[in-house]
């Protein structure tokens, strides 16, 4: 088994091997080519989509890279896309910085070098520019990815946590906790065999359907870590609004229920990596909600609470018992638990 | 305290070692039946059985006909109270 | 879910509501009803589910000292801490006690600082880890009250018969009967009733609370955790009240019986020893109170393997811990709450895992009181 080692990372032909035989042939395209220290992109190409440049980074660090329904590389490509799409921006271009733990079988990088290409390409993105080091074993975990991504904002949308008004909806585009239950469980270490797939997607089509269908959306957050619990305290606190939602609407995968139950964990914190919170006036909510509904990636979207007058800055769950819960923010990691 | 839910025992792993295979909600994870086994119900009859799951262990089978009573009991408490609401407000 | 969708109806929850506000206005105190729930699981569902604020006001529902990881002293922690840093061991744990505090920092910490500390769903994995690593020496840090201490006995049952050398337990298991017992024998008691633990009762069944009914004169209901069990359980503890009636009752005959689980038992019996004492965090020292292994079980006993310094560290003065479990005050009235001690930084047992009347207090409810 071929594997990577720290000749791979000295600068000299066996790296250029590498980055070619792995990286240039996956993203292949013509503003990556020239292989220079810079890749250069026409103005117009932004400025043919938008008056505003968006600019986000993200480092992604999985274990396992590869896990049920995507893998670290479709990981940093739709992560990054969403972390610009939900800003309103249309995503176009990424970097792609690597740092490679000695001894990473190649065929695997091979593997996620080709997943990164075919979500890039689906998204209609290109990987323009990157870089690799490799590091020595212990130094990382096996394959750390870093990417950058530049989009473009179309004049007139304005999107931004502190615009939630009191009784904007709150909709979500599908069953929540996907993400964290399938890497938890791919992980081995509890031994539990979960019929769970990642919701690893790029969110851009859907956030432009929603934008079409409803304007006046004031803002959009993909619920990654610290799961929709995380976004609603964050979206309560910038808008200094309470946020209530039902307990009951929340949507949840059967099998997500069964690992949350059997685990102690609270689904409200677990990660999603294809799933947005939007806040939309109410008069447009259904219009945005049959605009998710319309799209492949918003099959469940659904309208799980409100923003109030009351209780700024809180979250607060109509539990399905016809209680109610203050839903905080985490202190740190949500741990499994016997008691 | 103690965290325990029901699951349905869906397979025999192992007789012997008391091995079987527990599911909730389509989750599965191998589990110890030992605390449910006894002469009158051997490994092999706890297949179908809905176990309390507690860390990885089956500690009581679920009595399906107890579980149905007191539900039937709070079934009948809100019929009584539907019926006296109707009286009330016939009054 | 079957057993657990039906348990969370809200129309069956709203009828119970309502027949138990009837009761409660039957009652002429100029104090509230305290009601006791016994066991963290309880007080989680109660939290989970929003049940208290659903209860009328002449209810109080006080969170017992059942979370067997909230209790735990500082110096168990820093003795695990000792075991889990020596050289070649791996410390196996529930992922509750990862947080837990010592005197010098948690497992969490510990582990962040090299030492091999892995979180386990069940003892059996710890064991597999066992068999995994025949060069190494694998701990499983064993805690709980007598729902988890069979899993334990099984599991060193198990490692006896197959002859794995590289395998211990360290032993904080604890038992619940002498902890009611020391909350009925406190002077300043206020409880007028207890909702009994379930899940414990499985195993040692409903038999060993009769002196509760008999000699404290206090109801007991053996409780369920969904929360349609919980609501019912408080309503048949004020029936008993009202009717003047002191009586061990079950709630979760489903899975409930009165001599309890004999697989179970036997295995603890075969495995385990009282100990004379046991130290709590927030309650002090309890007789007979925690288990140890048997010595024909002492090879497993990681307390006789390892040298474990035995720290015995004092809970910091400003607790209020005690009173709070007694019901003498709540939560947010311990001087401390929130101040000095809050989730991220907890002084007491009780704040300590999102078991603990604090913590859940803090997390739920604090704000929105
Ligand atoms: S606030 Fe802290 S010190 Fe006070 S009773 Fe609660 S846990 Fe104990």
């Amino acid at each position: 088994m071929k594997t990577v080692t720290l000749s791979h990372g000295g600068g000299g032909k066996a790296m250029k091997d590498l980055i070619d035989e792995v990286f240039v042939v996956a993203f292949d395209n013509p503003l990556l080519a020239p292989l220079d220290d810079q890749a250069r992109v026409p103005m117009s190409a932004l400025t043919q989509q938008g008056n505003r440049l968006a600019i986000t980074t993200d480092s992604f660090v999985v274990d396992p890279l590869e896990f049920p329904g995507g893998d670290i590389g479709k990981l940093a490509v739709c992560g990054t896309i969403n972390d610009l799409a939900v800003g309103g921006a249309v995503p176009l271009f990424l970097s792609c910085a690597a740092i490679i733990e000695e001894g990473l079988p190649f065929d695997v990088l091979h593997r996620i070098a080709r997943s990164m290409a075919v979500a890039a390409s689906e998204a209609g993105v290109q990987v323009i520019t990157g870089d690799t080091k490799v590091v020595q074993r212990g130094a990382c975990d096996k394959l750390f990815l870093t990417t950058t991504g530049v989009g473009a904002i179309r004049a007139g949308i304005e999107l931004a946590a502190d615009r939630a008004r009191p009784g904007d909806a709150v909709l979500v585009n599908g069953v929540l906790g996907d993400h964290g239950s399938a890497i938890l469980a791919a992980r081995g270490d509890m031994a539990l065999d979960a019929p769970i797939d990642s919701d690893c997607a790029a969110l851009h089509g859907l956030v432009g359907a929603i934008l079409a269908a409803a304007p006046a959306t004031r803002f959009m957050r993909d619920a990654t870590r610290g799961g929709i619990a995380t976004v609603l305290n964050e979206i309560a606190l910038a808008a200094k609004c309470g946020i209530e939602i039902d307990e009951a609407a929340v949507p949840l995968r059967e099998a997500v229920k069964g690992f949350c139950e059997i685990l102690g964990l609270d689904p409200l914190y677990l990660a999603n990596e294809g799933r947005l919170v939007a806040i939309v006036p109410a008069e447009q909510a259904d219009a945005a909600l049959a605009a998710m509904c319309a799209h492949p990636l918003g099959k469940g979207a659904c309208r799980i609470g409100q923003c109030t007058e009351r209780r700024p800055g809180q979250v607060v769950m109509h539990t399905m018992l016809g209680g109610q819960r203050i839903v905080d923010m985490l202190i740190g990691d949500q741990l499994p638990r016997i008691c | 305290m103690c965290l325990g839910i029901p699951a349905q025992i869906v397979r025999i792993d192992d007789a012997e070692r008391m091995l079987a295979t527990a599911e909730v909600g389509g989750v599965r994870r191998q589990v110890n039946i030992m605390c449910i086994v006894d002469e009158q119900h051997a490994p092999e009859a706890c297949v179908g059985d809905w176990v309390l799951l507690h860390v990885g262990f089956a500690l009581s089978r679920i009595d399906a006909a107890e579980a149905a009573e007191t539900l039937r009991m709070l079934g009948e408490l809100g019929e009584v109270q539907a019926e006296l609401d109707a009286m009330g407000q016939s009054r | 879910m079957k057993y657990i969708d039906e348990f969370r109806d809200r129309d069956k929850a709203a009828t119970l509501v309502r027949e138990i506000s009837k009761i409660a206005q039957s009652f002429r105190q100029d104090r509230p009803i305290q009601i006791m729930e016994v066991c963290g699981g309880h007080t989680h569902a109660i939290f989970r589910y929003g049940l208290e604020g659903m209860l009328p006001e002449q209810i109080e529902l006080v969170h017992g000292p059942g979370c067997p990881v909230c209790v735990l002293p500082m110096g168990r922690i820093d003795d695990c801490l000792a075991i889990a840093t020596q050289p070649g061991v791996i410390l196996t744990t529930f992922g509750d006690a990862m947080r837990v505090p010592g005197s010098r920092g948690s497992l969490l910490q510990a582990k962040a600082n090299g030492a091999d500390i892995r979180m386990v769903y069940s003892p059996s994995d710890a064991l597999t880890i066992a068999r995994a690593n025949p060069d190494r020496e694998v701990v499983f840090f064993g805690l709980g009250f007598e729902t988890t201490m069979p899993s334990t006995a099984l599991t060193v049952l198990e490692a006896e018969r197959d002859g794995i050398g590289n395998f211990s337990v360290f032993c904080n298991h604890i038992t619940i009967v002498p902890t009611i017992k020391a909350i009925l024998d406190s002077a300043d008691l206020r409880i007028d009733g207890f909702l009994g633990p379930g899940h414990v009762s499985i195993i040692i069944g409903t038999n060993p609370y009769e002196f509760i009914a008999q000699h404290y004169r206090k109801p007991m209901v053996v409780s369920g955790f969904e929360p349609l069990d919980v609501l019912q359980s408080i309503w048949m503890v004020l029936r008993q009240l009202a009717e003047g009636r002191a009586e061990v009752e079950n709630q979760y005959a489903r899975v409930v019986s009165a001599g309890g689980n004999a697989a179970a038992l036997r295995a603890i019996e075969r495995v385990y020893e009282l100990r004379e004492f046991f130290e709590w965090r927030g309650l002090g020292s309890i007789d007979y109170s925690g288990v140890r292994f048997r010595k024909a079980y002492e090879r497993f006993d990681a307390e006789c393997r390892f040298a474990v310094p035995n720290v015995q560290i004092a809970d910091p003065a400003a607790c209020q811990c005690g009173d709070v479990l007694k019901g003498a005050l709540k939560p947010h009235q311990c001087k401390v709450f929130g101040t000095a001690c809050t989730p991220e930084t907890p002084l007491g047992a009780l704040m300590v895992s999102s078991e603990g009347a604090c913590a859940a207090y803090f997390r739920y409810a604090a704000k929105a009181a």
